[in-house]
């Protein structure tokens, strides 16, 4: 069960510091558990987790391609792996390893992404992840999870421990703004109706739901009844609510901080071409790289706004 | 008279030689080139049970060279892990023996492997991980020689080495070819002990071809190694055992006809004879 809390407020605690937290919790509580870190326990809320719990939290060092592989190997006697680097990290630099060491190998990893999209900011193109929600959904049986808030990161982190294979998690290190009440609980694969609506659904995630809420809001002083999903888990789609939506409002928005390419939009798309065509806009990155920047800056540049939506759903309902 | 380790090398060949004759080609030279360091660990060293592969407290082998697969799967099928029969099926559609190794169709394979470098960190994780564990349990990896052109490879080297896994013994099948030919030509990797050494590794560098031998040169390993994790660089032929195989200069994946193979089935048989 969950709770929308939204009124435009960001969280008080930082995302790296529930993270940190969240970790230090699942450590305590599963022996079996184990943290990996490519150099940034530092900047992820982690640090000092080594020290405490020397037999669970291994500082691997710049190393991304062998810390997937000591993951799966950490996985294959019996250990319950959570690897963390930034997301343009865990996406390009160590393709091969996720998807051999870790998926094909039926090894069960947690990998945890952070810095997604614009959030990234002043580290720029080299360090801004567009790509990884298409990376992550190519790899066969892989879990795509982007938590929407600290409140959904600290209640459904601890869920994904014992999860079955690969399991990708995009997470904000900086305050989110608040979409749950911490008290909420969530269900990987079952994406959450924050408003109901009659003319076109919104279909977003990670900080795009909050967008996607503004705009509804906005939305309705113009007449227009929208609809707003958090739809967390990217993959596996909750096809359901896809469907129930695209047969209610028969109109659909999707929106995302990354690349339109092989995204969220583009599941949405792809599922609803196959079962009940319906107009999809998609918000999100139209196939550029990174720039440093705010993510106020480089939302507004590259169209990741509550007005882009707004736009969005004015087209998408011209065209049903 | 050949040792029993000898014997049961011999035995390894004759049934890669029964794979490679039902599909007509594979990577008979690594292959051959690892038969050596298989009939050592599996002829004593490694704490296994071929009727419970995936005990707990087993021993564990990741062929990192994972296209040596078919050398993996003759000895497992010597040691009862599945039918001799199964052999034939290698590579075949549907079948349970890929040319690449895999854990989860292979009984008694205890990694995926076949993208190179990558079995060097899942190695090094499972030997990480039972350290943890407080397990006893060892963790052996073959390593390829052009396989450690992989930068993985040495980010493994120097993880391990720091989190002083003496747990881990690594072999590496320096046969000195690759698909494109002598990695001397290529992108030469000199002395490996030495490189390994200067990484904080024990390492020795032994001929490759005589099991007897590895498996003197591991138990001493055990031994010598302390809390360092260990290297054992074998010098060996690409084609090991077979002349006829050695003798193509190109030998990482080739052809081979039914009455070749059948030939040095009985030229094999017969060293066993003596």
């Amino acid at each position: 069960m969950f709770q929308c809390i939204y009124n435009g407020e960001k969280e008080a605690k930082a995302g790296k510091n529930v993270f940190g937290a969240t970790i230090r919790k699942m450590l305590e509580e599963d022996p079996q558990v184990v943290y990996l870190d490519a150099d940034l326990m530092n900047s992820i809320g982690t640090s000092g987790l080594e020290n405490t719990l020397p037999n669970q939290v291994i500082e691997v060092g710049i190393q991304e391609a062998n810390m997937m592989g000591v993951a799966g190997g950490l996985s294959a006697v019996g250990k319950k792996p959570f690897a963390h680097t930034f997301a343009a990290f865990a996406a390009r630099r160590c393709y091969d390893q996720v998807f051999i060491s870790i998926a094909y190998a039926k090894n069960n990893v947690r990998i945890i992404g952070s810095d997604p999209g614009v959030t990234a900011a002043y580290n720029g193109g080299t360090h801004m992840p567009f790509e990884d929600i298409c990376l992550y959904r190519a790899i066969p049986h892989a879990t795509v999870i982007e938590f929407t808030d600290s409140a959904m990161t600290a209640s459904l982190l601890p869920k994904l421990k014992d999860r079955p294979g690969l399991t990708y998690c995009r997470l904000s290190r900086k305050n989110c703004v608040a979409v749950y009440s911490e008290d909420s609980t969530f269900e990987p694969g079952v994406a959450n109706v924050l408003r109901d609506g009659k003319d076109v659904t919104i279909i977003a995630c990670g900080m795009m739901v909050a967008e996607a809420l503004q705009a509804a809001v906005e939305l309705e002083k113009e007449g227009i009844s929208a609809a707003v999903i958090d739809m967390f888990t990217i993959k596996s789609l909750d096809e359901a609510c896809v469907l129930e939506f695209a047969k209610k409002t028969g109109a659909i928005v999707t929106a995302e901080n990354g690349n339109i390419v092989g995204g969220l939009g583009a599941a949405v798309a792809a599922y609803l071409s196959e079962t009940y065509v319906t107009p999809v806009i998609r918000v999100g990155v139209k196939d550029e790289f990174g720039q440093v920047g705010t993510p106020e800056y480089l939302a507004g540049v590259y169209g990741l706004t509550a007005a882009d939506i707004i736009s969005a759903a004015r087209k998408a309902i011209s065209i049903k | 008279m050949l040792t029993p380790l000898k014997e049961f090398a011999t035995d390894i060949r004759i049934q890669q030689m029964e794979e490679f004759k039902t599909r007509g080609f594979g990577h008979l030279g690594g292959s051959l080139s690892i038969t050596d360091c298989l009939a050592a660990l599996y002829g004593g060293i490694l704490r296994i049970d071929p009727k419970n592969p995936s005990w707990e407290d087993r021993d564990r082998l990741v062929v990192s060279k994972g296209h040596s697969g078919p050398a993996v799967y003759a000895t497992l099928a010597l040691k009862k892990y599945f039918p001799l029969s199964v052999l034939q099926t290698l590579n075949q559609n549907g079948t349970t023996l890929p040319s690449h190794c895999d854990r989860n169709l292979t009984p008694g394979i205890d990694m995926t492997t076949g993208s190179l470098g990558q079995g060097a960190s899942t190695a090094c994780g499972m030997a990480l991980g039972l350290k943890l564990s407080g397990k006893d349990t060892r963790v052996y990896l073959v390593l390829g020689d052009g396989e450690c052109q992989e930068g993985q490879v040495w980010e493994m080297a120097l993880f391990a080495a720091h989190h002083k896994l003496g747990n881990f013994i690594a072999f590496l099948d320096y046969n000195k070819r690759q698909l494109d030919g002598y990695t001397a030509d290529i992108c030469d990797l000199e002395d490996p002990a030495e490189k390994f050494r200067s990484f904080n590794w024990y390492a020795k560098r032994i001929k490759g071809d005589d099991p007897d031998l590895i498996r003197e040169t591991i138990l001493e390993t055990q031994k010598e190694q302390g809390d360092r994790p260990a290297i054992i660089v074998l010098d060996t032929v690409k084609g090991s055992g077979v002349k006829q195989i050695e003798a193509i200069e190109l030998n990482h994946h080739v052809n081979i006809t039914a009455e070749l193979a059948d030939e040095i089935i009985v030229q094999l048989k017969k060293e066993k004879e003596g």
